[in-house]
């Protein structure tokens, strides 16, 4: 008799694919009901989580602003409507990360984090040690919160769902806490975490300018672009890029990497991709350990040749 | 102004874990063990806070069990006035984690506490959030620069995954720190017998906080995960452009 709240993410103005990956975990829980909460001031937002197949009723919480979906703000209110469900499930993105331990401290319970596959309503496994190994939990408290492994679980795609909507007003904005504001590395490429193919360049691309070659490849064949970390604390490219443990954990069908050694902390990243490609120019990089296709060479070499072939 | 730094000790980053056979755990005999790397960080920050005259004692915390008195030494080496261990044989999950580290609050009364983002070894990510909810006070997590407003605020500037989000927080507040907030100091020698004789205060968790709330949650078995299947090694751009038309994965 599971009955689940689901957190929903979004922009200001589209529902975060982590939404859909969130809903596909929660119809696995053979849930009685699926309900969405949703903090926003766009009640379009609201149809677009309505739209999605299984979804019984939307709770669309208007803010004065995007901004108020702090963390300090919104828990409260998800705590006490959670108060009615045996499951509060959210993303296990950088925003569900922040709030869900909130709202299970509130509730009183532990939370389950990176939710990678459900078992029963009450049994679920998650990985430890970056991804090194892989444990069984069980807890039968009455509210489980969890945030969801959004690697583990494609995302529920359809748009035929129409579930109710009501609407109501944040009451519990937090006063000691203010959004000032955010900066994105904006691009126009495919969204890293989303995206089916990915294109990512470590130390050995050696500086800023010469990521532009990575870049042209992935616009060659549209992909996203992604990075190691080595490669973000050198400046060569935005903090958003990071792929791996304390970055992005993507489930691309195709990952093709350059320059890049493959520490642990960047292969939890990335071993639920499809396809790995690895370009070392040093044939006992570890990444070829996991790579499905191996080339030892020199990258700079190695993607102008690409470029022209395909 | 007090800074208290939450630290956990850890199996120490560079290890590679192995899931003991009988799938009761993961192997630590004998495994060096280090300040949660996060964690780290967050001294390292406290210590530059108090450098720059902000603050004037910064304290550590951990609670774990008698070993993690290294870890605590450690922390006084690079710079830390005192350490206080919260002794317990038994790993203690977040939630309790951050009931006990409130206990240490209403005792210290810091201005600031500052954690890591997330331990290592169970990768949870939740303590500093529970504990600013239990404490009632802000949270600005996933820190990668703290600066210090106009009267009692700071600003936090935040790595997310769409970019950088910046937050102001009015103090007392919880900061937990992601990796480019700075980068730890290496200790000396000198300052390694230098923290010998700096205070460690030793308290059972029982006498801090005899009745934890909240249920643990179970952990039914460990396992190795699955391994990716054996790849091959091309030799030509060719060959491998070759393998990628088959899947379908470039045209
Ligand atoms: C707690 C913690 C969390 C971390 N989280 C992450 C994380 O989320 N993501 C992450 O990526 N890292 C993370 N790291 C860092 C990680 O341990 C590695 O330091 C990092 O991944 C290394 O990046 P790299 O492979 O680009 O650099 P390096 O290890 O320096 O490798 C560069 C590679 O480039 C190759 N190369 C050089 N020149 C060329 C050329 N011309 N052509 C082809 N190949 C070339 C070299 O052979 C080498 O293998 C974390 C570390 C810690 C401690
Ligand atoms: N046993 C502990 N003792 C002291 N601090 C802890 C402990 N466990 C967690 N923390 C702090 O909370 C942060 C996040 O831990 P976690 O929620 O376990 O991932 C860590 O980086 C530490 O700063």
């Amino acid at each position: 008799m599971s009955k689940v709240l689901i957190l929903a993410e979004h922009n200001g103005t589209k529902i975060n694919q982590s939404t859909a990956k969130v809903l596909t975990a929660a119809k696995q829980l053979k849930a009685d009901t699926i309900d969405v909460v949703l903090f926003g001031n766009d009640s379009g937002l609201a149809t677009q989580v309505a739209a999605l197949a299984g979804v019984n009723a939307v709770k669309y919480v208007q803010c004065n602003d995007n901004h108020d979906q702090l963390a300090a703000s919104i828990a409260p209110t998800i705590a006490d409507l959670g108060k009615d469900y045996s499951h509060i499930f959210g993303p296990s993105t950088t925003f569900g990360k922040d709030v869900m331990p909130r709202v299970a401290a509130l509730l009183e319970v532990n939370q389950l984090s990176d939710v990678m596959e459900i078992i029963d309503a009450n049994t679920f496994k998650r990985p430890i040690y970056a991804g090194n190994a892989i444990i069984t939990v069980k807890t039968d408290t009455p509210q489980i919160v969890a945030t969801v492994r959004t690697a583990s679980f494609a995302a529920d795609k359809s748009t035929d769902g129409s579930a109710s909507v009501t609407e109501s007003t944040l009451s519990t904005a937090a006063e000691h806490t203010t959004f000032v504001e955010l900066s994105t590395g904006n691009s126009d490429r495919p969204d890293l975490q989303t995206a089916s193919k990915v294109i990512s360049g470590g130390r050995g691309v050696g500086s800023e300018e010469n990521f532009q070659i990575v870049y042209d490849l992935a616009d060659k064949i549209g992909a996203a672009t992604g990075a190691s970390r080595a490669a973000v604390d050198a400046g060569y490219v935005p903090n958003d890029m990071q792929v791996g443990q304390t970055g992005k954990i993507i489930a691309p069908d195709l990952y093709m990497c350059f320059g890049i050694s493959g520490a642990i902390q960047h292969l939890t990243g990335i071993k639920d991709a499809g396809t790995i490609v690895a370009i070392n120019k040093d044939g006992d990089a570890p990444i070829f350990e996991v790579a499905d296709v191996g080339l030892v060479g020199d990258l700079f070499k190695i993607i102008p040749e690409m470029m022209e072939k395909l | 102004m007090k800074i208290l730094v939450a630290i956990k000790r850890v199996v120490d980053y560079n290890v590679r874990v192995q899931v003991k056979p009988d799938g009761s755990g993961v192997a630590t005999d004998g495994v060096k063990m280090s300040i949660n790397p996060f964690d780290e960080i967050a001294i390292e920050e406290a210590l530059r806070i108090k450098e720059q005259g902000k603050a004037e004692e910064v304290v550590v915390v951990t609670i774990g069990s008698n070993d993690s008195q290294q870890q605590l030494r450690t922390a006084m080496a690079m710079g830390a006035d005192r350490a206080i261990l919260v002794e317990t044989d038994t790993a203690v999950q977040p939630l309790q984690a951050a009931q006990v580290l409130l206990k240490v609050i209403e005792q210290e009364q810091p201005g600031l506490v500052i954690t890591g983002k997330q331990a290592i070894d169970d990768d949870n990510n939740q303590t500093p959030q529970m504990l600013a909810t239990l404490w009632n006070r802000p949270q600005a997590t996933f820190a990668s620069k703290v600066e210090f407003v106009e009267g009692n605020k700071i600003s936090v500037t935040r790595e997310v995954d769409a970019g950088l989000e910046t937050i102001q927080v009015e103090l007392p507040a919880v900061v937990s720190t992601d990796l480019r907030l700075n980068e730890p100091r290496f200790v000396k020698l000198p300052d390694i017998m230098k923290a010998k004789r700096k205070p460690l205060e030793v308290k059972a968790i029982a006498d801090l906080v005899p009745a934890p709330k909240g249920q643990a949650i179970e952990v039914l078995k460990h396992e190795a995960p699955q391994p990716r299947q054996k790849g091959v090694m091309v030799e030509t751009v060719d060959e491998l452009l070759e393998i990628l038309k088959d899947k379908g994965l470039v045209s």
